[in-house]
């Protein structure tokens, strides 16, 4: 190797800011929430704008649900099971499974297709940012979520004017009971709504961790019809969503376990009885579970020095030229 | 290298590369690899494809760490404080990196907030960052209405919002026509000597070295000549830059052992 002194300064316009005076300051939480809030806008933004994609995120539930469900109506008698107090609709039913269906197609397009389209460069660009690398992903992963709460409640919309709709009694925030109720009412369907949002959250955060992990994991999926085939449908298909569970064990027992130890069935499940307004427990703790782990497991693959990225062919590692 | 550390003692260099390896697996693709980017100066990373380009930028960008040697940016080790080191960066990609559904403005102040700035601070430094690189007047439009040269100046102006000290650039000029390499080549330079900022330019086209430039050739993962353009000829004892460049590689490639003896 050979080196020779190179000469160092070209000098400078006197116009032009010197360096010295570049202000570099260290983040505050106000920085740490432009960074936050620019992330959840752009996933937000990027999505209004693709037209196709939001139409065939709305389109893909709803055939589900007026073509499916419909058909499967007559087909399928749903017993009485907790939430439900009462016989229900085949589609009324199915709709949580929907509403989880819209989730992880949402967190599997936003996520896995970094593996091979252009967002390669956008999470390259999202990387290079000074922030924490934990803070930027679970940015982005919410970011996700964000744009899965529009599809989901554009979906709820038009169920509603289907007359799918949670139906039970009032929610009350006060004091007193019956005619001496002091505070505030919400009716159904809005209550449902509401305590839908926090379940909706947590289980579109969690599908999203999954995705980003096998993101990093994954070498190659040829195009998003792969993941389709080994992720999606797999997935959905062996839960709860369609589907109740004791239904299922009375055809096959294995598939029954299968789709118990599905980490989408406990996603639905806490859907379904949110939407109700009643916390499953063990939905709830498999999800919250299932989220720390695999955001764990995200945040250690995108890391620098111990991460799984720098191994060849991971998403924009390994030697292009 | 003895001038270029004495220099990095009294103002710290851009960025400096010391010693650095990397290897996949088996594949050594960085081999003990050691450079400098004086503040102010157009230093070109010349090397063919495969020759380790990509991999050095990851490293300097933090996609993964290096695991043996240094990389410095003014002074900030990447590894060790890589929130001040990447504050000081900034980079454009080989591949394209802007959202196409989303406007000039809009890709501009997103970069913004990645750095913690606020929308209103966000929106002034983008008008002025597409101003620099002339194309103040279709902030509003979508990035798919641009050519490709357009392209690569908004990635230029982006990486200017956060007023870096570095600039990285991965083969820019790629698949862009004489006149979009013209512009794009001459923006980057009027940066250099306007605003006192370091380049690191990887390219593998030797027409885009200006006779005051400064050069690293990069060849199989190590560096074979880092210096002024008129000492690569000399070194190689050729009198045309491209010559000299394809000699100093193929007699790498022919001769491996023998040079590597002589490097030691």
């Amino acid at each position: 190797m050979s080196v020779e002194t190179v000469p160092g300064h070209i000098t400078g316009d006197p116009g032009a800011q010197p360096l010295a005076s570049r202000q570099y300051e260290r983040h505050g939480l106000r920085a740490y929430f432009n960074c936050f809030s620019g992330i959840v806008w752009r996933e937000v933004l990027r999505f209004l704008h693709q037209r196709e994609r939001f139409l065939s995120a709305l389109v893909r539930p709803l055939v589900w649900l007026f073509i499916f469900a419909a058909g499967f109506r007559q087909v399928l008698g749903i017993s009485i099971i907790p939430p439900y107090e009462t016989y229900v609709l085949y589609e009324t039913y199915v709709t949580p499974g929907l509403l989880g269906m819209i989730l992880l197609f949402n967190a599997m397009q936003s996520s896995l297709s970094m593996v091979y389209d252009r967002e390669t460069g956008a999470m390259r660009t999202l990387l290079v940012s000074p922030f924490p690398r934990w803070f930027l992903l679970s940015s982005k992963l919410l970011g996700g979520v964000a744009v899965a709460l529009l599809q989901v409640y554009a979906f709820l919309l038009i169920a509603y004017f289907w007359e799918i709709e949670p139906d039970w009694p009032a929610w009350q925030i006060g004091v007193g009971e019956d005619e001496g109720f002091f505070g505030i009412s919400i009716p159904p369907p809005f209550n449902g709504y509401i305590t839908v949002f926090p379940a909706i959250v947590m289980s579109g955060l969690m599908l999203g961790a999954l995705a980003l992990f096998m993101s990093s994991v994954i070498k190659q999926l040829e195009n998003f019809a792969g993941v389709m085939n080994f992720v999606i449908f797999p997935m959905f298909f062996a839960s709860s969503a369609l589907y109740p569970l004791w239904k299922i064990r009375e055809s096959s027992p294995l598939l029954h376990d299968i789709c118990w130890f599905n980490p989408f069935t406990h996603a639905v499940e806490l859907i379904r009885f949110a939407f109700y307004g009643q916390l499953n427990l063990l939905a709830f703790s498999v999800v919250l579970g299932c989220l720390v782990f695999f955001l764990g497991a995200a945040i250690y693959a995108y890391n620098p020095s111990k991460g799984l990225i720098g191994r060849r062919g991971g998403p924009g590692g390994g030697p292009k030229g | 290298m003895d001038a270029t550390l004495k220099q990095t003692t009294a103002a710290p260099d851009a960025l400096t590369v010391r010693d650095v390896s990397h290897r996949f697996g088996d594949f050594l693709a960085l081999d003990d690899v050691s450079l400098s980017v004086p503040s102010g100066s157009f230093t070109v990373l010349l090397g063919l494809n495969g020759a380790g380009k990509s991999t050095l930028f990851s490293l300097i960008t933090r996609l993964y760490d290096n695991t043996s040697g240094t990389i410095a940016i003014l002074g900030h080790d990447v590894r060790r404080q890589p929130t001040s080191a990447l504050q000081r960066l900034g980079v454009v990609f080989q591949a394209r990196t802007l959202d196409a559904d989303l406007s000039l403005r809009q890709n501009l102040t997103y970069h913004a907030s990645l750095h913690g700035l606020g929308p209103r601070e966000a929106k002034r430094r983008a008008d002025a960052a597409l101003d620099l690189v002339g194309l103040a007047k279709r902030a509003g439009e979508k990035v798919r209405n641009l050519s490709g040269g357009q392209a690569r100046r908004v990635e230029i102006a982006r990486c200017m919002m956060h007023r870096p000290a570095l600039l990285l650039l991965d083969e820019p000029t790629v698949g862009l026509d004489i006149g979009s390499r013209e512009s794009v080549i001459s923006i980057v330079r009027e940066l250099v000597s306007k605003h006192d900022i370091g380049v690191l330019w990887a390219t593998h086209l030797i027409d885009e070295i200006d006779e005051t430039d400064a050069v690293a050739v990069l060849h199989k993962g190590k560096v074979l000549y880092t210096g002024t353009v008129p000492g690569l000829r000399q070194h190689a004892g050729i009198d045309d830059v491209s010559d000299a460049f394809r000699a100093l590689t193929e007699d790498q490639g022919r001769s491996k052992s023998k040079k590597t003896t002589e490097a030691a």
